[in-house]
């Protein structure tokens, strides 16, 4: 089995009301470095047998009908080994 | 004329709408999402509500729902569809409408009574309409920024495509102040406030919304 995870976010130009409500919510935390934030979505995919090319064209095919809308967002495909579950879970959060 | 009222898991407006739809002298039908049979009605209505709860976007998951391949398919040869609020929502995913309606500028919820001008008159929708009326009917959502590229927003405007917009102060963030749009024939129009709740002098802040619902036999007569 084998994971395959799709990044969206606000395309650049597009209003982020969410991102910037918690950039708002920082100062007031005492979080002073951050400079900007936009809020997106991760999807992560897992799918049967090894990561070919024709996996990868079917899953951008799925990230650009369904898990995005190109009106107002881009999206990423790439592989990865482990899910933030388990990379939190050797962390030991 | 028959009109077809679609209900999705989560729609709230579609007995309203199949009320106004009544008032407006027509024969509403109700419609199912998961049923690719429109029942042979003349045009649909796709009301407001939280189809499929707005998982993944507004309108994503109800774009692909059974019914609206067959919506695709009839507004394509023509037939009248009116897509109000969720139902804009669906008309912008299913791309027979151009654009996306993003979460408002402000963030909040706005429920209240809208003044709009109604700009374009020769849609199906709209020819009960004087060109430039303005008119009150109720908004309410949480998700009605209507947002597009410039190159879009200046077709829209060139191709006068802008059904209505807002007056007295823009509710969402929308661009150029937009309340509705429609596609180059006219046939699919999308607006985000709800004509649906402005029918009867009884609830709702007066009658203004009724024009959509009656401009459909004038339009057929005309």
């Amino acid at each position: 089995m084998a994971r395959v995870v799709v990044d969206v976010m606000p395309k650049p130009e597009i209003l982020d009301p969410q991102g910037k409500a918690v950039l708002g919510a920082l100062p007031r935390l005492g979080f002073d470095l951050v400079t900007d934030v936009r809020q997106g979505k991760r999807f992560e995919l897992q799918v049967d047998g090894e990561i070919t090319d024709e996996v990868l064209a079917e899953i951008e095919k799925v990230a650009e009908t369904l898990l995005s809308n190109p009106v107002i967002e881009d999206f990423e495909v790439h592989v990865e080994d482990r899910s933030v579950a388990e990379v939190a879970h050797e962390a030991g959060r | 004329m028959k009109v077809g009222v679609v209900t999705f898991p989560g729609s709230l407006d579609d007995v309203d709408a199949r009320r106004a739809v009544s008032i407006g002298g027509n024969e509403a039908v109700p419609l199912w999402h998961g049923d690719d049979d429109l029942r042979g009605v003349d045009a649909v209505v796709l009301p407001g509500g939280f189809s499929y709860g707005d998982y993944l976007r507004c309108g994503a998951i109800s774009r692909f729902a059974p019914v609206m391949t067959s919506v695709i398919e009839a507004a394509g040869k023509g037939m009248p569809v009116l897509g109000i609020c969720n139902g804009f929502q669906i008309l912008c995913e299913s791309h027979l409408l151009p654009g996306a309606l993003i979460r408002n500028d402000h963030r909040k919820f706005v429920c209240r009574d809208q003044r709009l001008r109604i700009e374009r008159v020769d849609t199906p929708w709209t020819s009960a309409y004087a060109a430039g009326a303005e008119v009150t009917i109720v908004l309410k959502n949480g998700e009605g920024g209507f947002v597009a590229d410039e190159a879009t927003l200046d077709l829209l405007e060139g191709e006068g495509r802008v059904v209505a917009r807002y007056l007295d102060g823009n509710p969402n963030g929308s661009l150029r102040d937009i309340a509705g749009i429609s596609n180059e024939r006219g046939n699919v129009v999308g607006l985000m406030p709800h004509p649906e709740h402005a029918v009867e002098d009884l609830t709702g802040p007066g009658t203004d919304g009724l024009g959509f619902f009656t401009s459909l036999a004038e339009h057929a007569f005309a």
